[in-house]
């Protein structure tokens, strides 16, 4: 779940007619001064990052005059709190608080409705009040169909004690943030404190939005890296996958590092899981034979070899890993032959010299496992493939003996190398990539094979050599599947003479810099 | 009997020129799935693997006659709309296969199959196989394998992960035992029915037996299965897996979150809950099958 920061979610509220305290965010102290010219009173100095309790680390500071407000920014500026480090401060007017309330939309799934959250008692406590008195916590589930009008706002309040001047403020605003979260495609909307103050006006004093990962192409605005939930910022590698990711929409690609470093005595492995469940019980299988994860890694939803080849690629650029485990549910429906051929290209390019079990039980497993034992047989590295009636335990049980029998041999990444184009090569565009036949090669070719190998059959021979059968745009939108067969067929049993293209941008200077970097 | 679906039901498939609807198409057909019909806007008059072709729910419903379920195929971000469609259509049970369908646009879909009295299963779903009967969705693959793997008997099968739908599901014909309706309840926090609907549409089948729920961390689907049991309104012998012991709890990121969940959707909670109430929790996937033995006798 993407979150936004406090500044970004109160720029939300402000644009739906929610009071928010005058302010604006800074990333130098001389900006925060600036800020507090501007706002001309004592201000409060927040630090921007995703982590509660801030008040508590001295993350949260007042500032009486425009010159403190710098100097406190410049301490703020440059602090780590977990692994984040504070580049940016909100710089607001400081409030005369007179009440604190709370109020929060969440969306509740035995309902399947949003469901709003209000209790008269905010700030930190919130929980504990729930907890003991849930009669001070008023609770309104609302129709998404008829909206949220201003009475079933109103008898909210009324159910836990709002009266007077303040209860048509406070209906106004509930049905403002409703509005704002739903707009906005918020999995979560929460202000806290809701802040009346010695004026009887409200603010918004903090806010905390989290907008749905799926729905996050909908606001580019929101400046979202990586539409998922992150404790921390994404690493460059995590960058590098989520980029492969948003740009095919065939099957899931989802990949984060448990570690950057995989350095010390521990035992790392390049982790590649099918489908949530699948991959937990993978997971579990070889943490319980004492390997650690580098990474984790879902290729899942039937996805081309060609994202599978490129989510190898990324796991193959952690140095260090001991083995390379990849293992789903065991009875996939998809078509288990698309991930072999993507991990065959990899680890051939790749010339994997760690051992590699690979587990792809499922829909045509028996050519799947085939195709590994075919074409892997000759790389440094042993691979065993099995199918859906061995267990993701027995499966563990034989990465450890592999790994054991390669000495604990530790990964070493290579410079990433692009094939080369040859002059005068038949070229077409795919989804993602680009295939080239080096023609000049072909009169030498006995099968043809390349022609039937294709899976979605749109090459044709003309004068003995392979073109497309299709419009090139038709093979760019898609009917070239990126299956790879062409390419290992005539790699493998004829000349060598196609290639599927299929960049991964970024990825040549990371392994680079990683190589480099090394001590 | 089983669930949902079975041989009569006359099924269309919304999206099926598209790259997976094709190929599902043919599962489905293959597998004896009654499809009378697909919807592709501006491709009427086209077939797929002899299925004719048309341009609305409407109007595959005029020339092909009554649609008890869609199976939706389309790009996440037309889910929505072709949803409303084959609900105002008046189709009672949509299959909404897309993963990372916007929540709110769930939400509007739940309210109005509310309204209408339809019900859907989904998004991010697999889809649903009664064996030997109908086959909806993409689960099994292919037809020769979903025959293979899932074998009538009577156990319902309901589990939030997909591949571990067809796991469990082919382990227990395995082990030889038989299975009634098998349903990937779809992987989403908002689905159409979750696992406590799905116990009671199993409640009512007097061919389903027994039951066998695969769980996870998050939602308080697991616990409301526990509320049915513990108020009787489920009274069938369960076996239950939870996955996610090893993953590590969630930061909470919202209060509000916390106030409405308490201390639900963990994995300690939901275990400790099922067990509670009378329900058979397994430790490994591998227990599942003998479990299932032991309580059908």
């Amino acid at each position: 779940m993407a979150r936004l920061f406090e500044f970004q979610s109160k720029k939300l509220l402000k644009q739906g007619g929610i009071p928010v305290p005058a302010g604006d965010v800074a990333a130098t102290p001389e900006e925060a001064r600036r800020i507090a010219e501007r706002i001309g009173k004592p201000v409060v100095i927040k630090i921007q990052v995703w982590v509660t309790g801030r008040a508590g680390i001295g993350g949260i500071q007042f500032a009486a005059t425009p010159a403190e407000a710098e100097a406190k920014a410049r301490q703020l500026l440059g602090m780590k709190v977990k692994n984040f480090a504070v580049d940016r401060v909100l710089v607001e007017e400081k409030l005369a608080i007179k009440a604190e309330y709370f109020v929060g939309l969440v969306i509740d799934d035995a309902a399947k409705k949003p469901l709003l959250i209000f209790s008269p008692a905010g700030g930190t406590g919130v929980e504990e009040i729930a907890r003991l008195h849930p009669e001070k916590v008023a609770r309104q589930t609302i129709d998404v169909l008829k909206g949220f009008p201003e009475y079933e706002a109103r008898n909210m309040l009324l159910r836990v004690g709002i009266e007077g001047a303040i209860l048509p403020k406070l209906a106004d605003l509930l049905t403002k943030l409703y509005k704002v979260a739903r707009t906005n495609d918020a999995r979560s909307a929460e202000i806290n404190p809701l802040v009346l103050t010695a004026d009887d006006s409200v603010y918004a004093a903090d806010c905390h939005f989290v907008v749905d990962d799926y729905a996050v192409y909908r606001h580019p605005d929101f400046g979202i890296e990586i539409a998922r939930e992150f404790d921390r910022p994404p690493t460059e590698l995590e960058k590098i996958a989520y980029r492969v990711e948003e740009k095919d929409y065939r099957g899931t690609f989802y990949f984060f590092q448990m570690v950057e470093q995989t350095a010390g005595s521990e035992k790392y492995i390049g982790f590649n899981g099918a489908g949530g469940g699948g991959s937990m019980m993978s997971m579990d299988a070889v943490l319980n034979r004492g390997f650690k994860l580098a990474n984790y890694c879902d290729t899942s939803g039937n996805p081309p070899a060609s994202k599978v080849y490129r989510a190898a690629k990324i796991i193959l650029s952690q140095p260090g890993i001991m083995g390379y485990f990849a293992s789903g549910s065991g009875v996939a429906s998809q078509e288990q032959y698309h991930s072999a051929r993507g991990l065959v290209k990899a680890f051939h390019e790749e010339g994997l010299d760690i051992p590699a079990v690979i587990r792809l039980g499922g829909n045509f497993e028996e050519k799947a496992i085939e195709i590994l034992k075919t074409y892997l047989k000759d790389i440094p590295g042993v691979v065993e493939g099995y199918g859906r009636d061995d267990s993701p335990e027995f499966c563990a049980s034989r990465l450890e003996e592999l790994v054991a029998k390669s000495g604990g041999k530790r990964y070493q990444i290579r410079p990433l190398v692009e094939a080369w184009i040859p002059d005068r090569a038949y070229v077409f565009d795919t989804v993602t990539g680009r295939l080239s036949f080096d023609h000049s090669k072909c009169p030498g070719c006995k099968t043809k094979g390349c022609v039937p190998a294709c899976g979605p059959k749109i090459l044709k021979l003309e004068d003995g050599k392979p073109v497309l059968a299709v419009s090139v745009e038709d093979a760019k939108k898609g009917k070239c599947t990126e299956c790879l067969a062409c390419e290992i067929f005539c790699k493998f049993h004829e000349r060598d003479a196609i290639v599927v293209h299929l960049p991964i941008p970024g990825l040549k200077e990371y392994r680079e810099r990683i190589r480099t970097a090394k001590p | 009997m089983a669930i949902l679906v079975n041989e009569e039901s006359r099924v269309i498939i919304q999206g099926i020129t598209g790259r997976e609807g094709m190929v599902r198409a043919q599962l489905m057909k293959d597998y004896g799935t009654k499809v009378v019909a697909g919807v592709t806007p501006g491709r009427a008059g086209q077939e797929v693997y002899g299925i004719p072709v048309y341009d609305s729910v409407l109007q595959a419903w005029e020339k092909q006659g009554p649609v008890d379920v869609s199976v939706i195929f389309v790009p996440a971000a037309l889910v929505k709309n072709a949803a409303l469609e084959a609900i105002d259509a008046d189709v009672k049970l949509l299959v909404i296969v897309p993963d990372r369908v916007p929540i709110h646009d769930v939400l509007e879909i739940a309210a109005r199959a509310a309204e209408k009295g339809a019900r859907f299963v989904g998004p991010n779903t697999l889809g649903l196989v009664s064996p030997g009967k109908a086959v909806l969705g993409m689960i099994g693959g292919r037809a020769e394998r979903a025959r293979e793997w899932f074998k009538p008997g009577p156990i319902g099968v309901s589990s939030r992960s997909g591949g571990m739908t067809s796991a469990i599901s082919y382990y227990l014909t395995k082990a030889g035992l038989g299975l009634s309706t098998i349903v990937h309840v779809g992987g989403d926090v908002v689905i159409g029915l979750s696992h406590p609907e799905v116990m009671t549409l199993f409640q009512e089948d007097p061919e389903t037996r027994m039951a066998v729920m695969f769980g996870e961390i998050g939602t308080t689907q697991e616990e409301r299965v526990a509320d049915l049991v513990e108020s009787g309104r489920f009274t069938k012998p369960l076996v239950a897996y939870i996955g996610g012991k090893a993953a590590k709890s969630g930061t909470r990121f919202s209060h509000a979150g916390a106030i409405v969940e308490g201390s639900r959707g963990s994995y300690e909670t939901k275990v400790k809950r099922l067990r509670e109430v009378g329900v058979h929790v397994v430790d490994a996937i591998s227990d599942i099958p003998l479990k299932a033995k032991q309580v059908l006798g």
